[in-house]
């Protein structure tokens, strides 16, 4: 059937005689403006990290690697190290996580799974707006009545251990603390981690719940045994999310943690974050002193690009192990 | 609109359809060896065939037999696939469709697809983007474009109250003979048809059987179907593809009653495994 | 039997719990509005609409200035972050395939993970050092650097949601590619486009730590865009952290517009991609 004596045009269909048409029209215009809006938003994210890079250079070449390891916070003697913020940073965040992803998984858990459709896309709603309560709200609300509450609720706590309280609890309480830092946190995460992992739990498939139903588990038993796990990497990538978010948040902290540059073992002790510091001292600061809070920004940068290129990967596992059924 | 324009549709329905070409007249399209890849994937084998023009030429076969690929080529919309080639020669009169200019060609060569697809526009500006794109017409004869159309559809009745109304607002097979209208617009030379029918009922269906009797008097239909009682309706020829080959070709006499190829004769008889 | 009556018990409580924790975020919700509105609006006046903040100690200051601020600072953002977001946004989701357009997407992720103060950073970094001046031009850079990412994802979740055969139906009329997009893509998920933009908006007007050493704050008028602003947020987090009761009056005040604005965006934007539900049915 196939005549091989036929003309055979050239394969690709666009010949050279469109090609000048081509380049003049709308077409190759649009493409190219769209691409180099794509281009410069490249350009500005290496940008970001080149300005990063730059000024902390100074801070780099004084203390070296040491500036992660070393406690002191010195602007008169010009003697900087990243530690006490580091150690803020991380704990505050830990400790919203551990407020907050219970609750949050707990909340996600009802909507997805228990709450009648209608009612849970109205709390979902509801929960996004709380999501968009700017963090300054947040802080506004910790100083005036968060840390207020606390300095009732928590010295009761305190004395119920008597004169020898464990190490998180030890020392003086005004309030403002790592405490105060950490509950305020989970407020601003929970909404995160309760959206995403509603919608996780909601691509888990039907019939894996009816078969667990069907074989006599209790809806929790359910839910907890086989949906959970199913869900498993979803969730935690929504942890990810969540603890990226508060790492790098800074106007809550800055208001209620007490802003105090050293190490402290206790949570009732004033502490301080990356953010807080940078916060703070930005605008008053030069030389080095300049320099060492922008390398302290280059931590915090690095710190979330870790964690979100973590919780990427794991959504990104659980949705192709999903795509895959 | 001029009222005294308002034929009564049913009176065109009942023109009979234009006998076929005499033989020796030069063919609508011209299909000559025609190779199609999905990447290496080979999806047509060498189709060589030819389209007359005023006539309703219907292709015929199994799923994933390259009957849509072969419909898509002739006006070239395969190409929004990444990855796709074709070789060989299909002529529109006497020029190479696969080396005009793509706009032009798609303008001359109109298509509607399996599932209506209106534009989230009202009917009117649905029927109007065409000739508006193609600058074809100025803004006062538009309003007579868009009825000629619509007419040429059979919607006119049915919609010239509702114009200004959102295309969504109509029923599925109004849809489909909404855009029947929108590519009838732009004075296409060749009309490609790809399982216009497959999601409407057997009432709708029927609406846009009838009406491509009419629009063959002028314009060229491509059917592709896989409802072979249509293709025996409707069409004045008939092309079985098979496995990416186009297995015969023959007036639609020829092939649902006689088919010289014992593949087809499997095929319109349902032993077709 | 005990097992059984274990695993019931098991059973509600647990149920139980997560509705509580649902209970209690929504309610949170409410508690925070409920109190800037009985705190913030009782500070309401038309002054603070109007007036310049007073010297402390005089009664009577408002934050005319910082509203006209934080509307500068936001449309500067919109100006630059929408436009590059959204040209970057169609190009991915219509022009851009294999791995130009993985690159795209995660320097886009990377971008939006930046935490805020970071972004601050660089653009004092950028416009501050070099101008040697903080100004609304700065924060307004900040910001929109902010815009770019979710603008991007926005555009191209929306544009991607619009079906493959209304592309089809626009090029097998002999529309091109660009046109294509222009008359039929755009139009066809333009709800979603916008309310993308608005949600957008109202996430950075909130931003507070980018504005921080960038547009600054000023007691007075700031006009032009090359000197330091008050905005919103700012004024609301230095005068929350000031020893003067009025001030926190104020701030209360400050934080409840600030909170009414973001929450009426909020809700607008979503209602407008809801109410628009009836493309996506068909």
């Amino acid at each position: 059937m196939a005549s091989s004596a036929a003309t055979v045009t050239p394969a690709r269909p666009r010949g050279r005689a469109s090609l000048l048409q081509r380049a003049f029209s709308g077409d190759a215009l649009a493409r190219a403006l769209t691409f180099l809006a794509a281009a410069t938003l490249i350009v500005i994210t290496a940008l970001l990290v080149y300005e990063l890079w730059l000024g902390s250079g100074e801070s780099r070449a004084k203390f070296g690697f040491h500036f992660l390891a070393s406690s002191t916070w010195n602007p008169v003697t010009e003697d900087f190290g990243a530690l006490p913020f580091i150690f803020g940073t991380v704990v505050t965040s830990a400790l919203a996580l551990l407020i907050a992803v219970p609750f949050g998984v707990g909340a996600a858990i009802f909507l997805a799974e228990l709450a009648p459709p209608k009612l849970s896309d109205g709390m979902t709603f509801l929960i996004e707006l709380l999501a968009a309560v700017p963090s300054v709200i947040f802080g506004l609300i910790g100083i005036f009545v968060l840390v207020p509450a606390l300095l009732v609720i928590v010295p009761p706590i305190k004395d119920a251990f008597g004169d020898n309280p464990p190490f998180f609890l030890s020392g003086p309480f005004y309030g403002v603390s790592i405490l105060a830092a950490g509950v305020v946190l989970s407020i601003m995460i929970a909404p995160f981690i309760i959206s995403v992992s509603r919608e996780v739990l909601l691509a888990v498939p039907r019939d894996l719940r009816e078969a667990a139903l069907a074989l006599g588990a209790t809806r929790w038993e359910t839910t907890w045994q086989v949906v959970v796990p199913y869900a498993r990497r979803g969730i935690m990538g929504s942890v990810f999310l969540a603890l990226a978010r508060s790492l790098g948040e800074t106007m809550a902290v800055t208001m209620v943690v007490g802003n105090n540059p050293h190490i402290v073992r206790s949570l009732l002790a004033s502490g301080y974050s990356i953010a807080a510091i940078i916060a703070n001292e930005f605008a008053e600061a030069s030389g080095v002193h300049k320099s060492a809070l922008i390398e302290l920004g280059l931590v915090l940068f690095a710190l979330t690009i870790v964690l979100n290129g973590a919780a990427r990967l794991l959504i990104l596992a659980t949705a192709q192990k999903g795509a895959s059924r | 609109m001029s009222p005294d324009a308002i034929n009564d549709i049913s009176k065109e329905a009942s023109v009979a359809p234009k006998p076929p070409q005499p033989a020796g007249d030069a063919p609508k399209l011209r299909s000559t060896n025609l190779n199609f890849f999905y990447g290496a994937f080979q999806a047509l084998h060498g189709i060589s065939l030819d389209v007359n023009a005023n006539q309703v030429t219907a292709f015929i076969g199994p799923s994933g037999c390259g009957k849509s690929t072969f419909l898509r080529t002739l006006n070239r919309m395969n190409e929004t696939i990444k990855g796709t080639r074709a070789e060989g020669k299909i002529l529109l009169d006497s020029e190479n469709i696969l080396e005009m200019e793509v706009s032009n060609l798609r303008r001359r060569v109109g298509m509607v697809f399996q599932r209506p697809n209106p534009f989230p526009k009202s009917i009117f500006d649905n029927i109007a983007y065409g000739p508006r794109i193609n600058g074809m017409g100025s803004r006062s004869d538009m309003a007579d474009r868009v009825e000629r159309s619509l007419r040429r559809a059979a919607l006119w009745d049915e919609v010239k109250d509702k114009l200004h109304k959102s295309a969504f607002d109509l029923s599925g097979g109004q849809q489909q003979r909404l855009c029947i209208a929108r590519a009838l617009a732009v004075d296409p030379e060749v009309l490609l048809l790809d399982e216009p029918c497959s999601a409407l009922d057997p009432i709708a269906t029927a609406k846009i059987e009838d009406l491509l009797f009419n629009i063959k008097n002028n314009c060229t239909v491509v059917i592709v179907t896989h409802n072979m009682q249509q293709a025996a309706r409707i069409a004045d020829h008939t092309g079985f593809f098979l496995m990416g080959k186009l297995m015969e070709f023959d007036t639609a006499e020829v092939i649902f009653k006689n088919p010289r190829v014992k593949a087809t004769e499997d095929y319109i008889t349902g032993r077709f495994g | 039997m005990k097992l059984s009556f274990r695993r019931k018990a098991v059973n509600g409580v647990m149920l139980c719990l997560t509705g509580v924790c649902t209970v209690v975020a929504v309610g949170l919700l409410f508690f925070i509005l409920g109190y800037l509105l009985v705190q913030g609006g009782a500070s309401l006046s038309w002054n603070f609409f109007t007036k310049l903040p007073t010297p402390v100690g005089e009664m009577g200051g408002g934050m005319a200035n910082a509203l006209v601020g934080s509307a500068k600072v936001l449309l500067i953002a919109t100006c630059l972050g929408v436009p590059i977001g959204f040209l970057a946004g169609v190009y991915l989701a219509e022009y851009a395939g294999g791995a130009f357009a993985s690159v795209i997407r995660f320097i886009t992720d990377l971008l939006n993970g930046v935490p805020s103060i970071v972004v601050g950073i660089f653009a004092y970094t950028i416009i501050v050092a070099t101008t040697k001046q903080y100004s609304t031009l700065a924060g307004g850079c900040a910001l929109g650097v902010m815009m770019i990412p979710i603008a991007l994802r926005s555009t191209e979740e929306f544009l991607r949601s619009v079906p493959g055969s209304l592309r089809e139906g626009a090029m097998a009329l002999g529309a091109t590619k660009s046109r294509t997009i222009v008359s039929v893509v755009i139009p066809a998920a333009i709800r979603g486009l916008i309310s993308g933009m608005m949600l957008n908006l109202a996430r950075v007007a909130g931003e507070t730590a980018p504005l921080l050493f960038t547009a600054l704050d000023n007691r007075f008028w700031s006009p032009g865009l090359n000197q330091p602003t008050a905005t919103l947020p700012v004024v609301i987090y230095n005068y929350a952290t000031s020893p003067y009761p009025e001030l926190h009056q104020l701030a209360w005040a400050a934080g409840f517009v600030l909170l009414a604005m973001v929450l009426i965006i909020n809700i607008t934007a979503r209602s407008i991609v809801a109410s628009g539900f009836s493309h996506k049915t068909r």
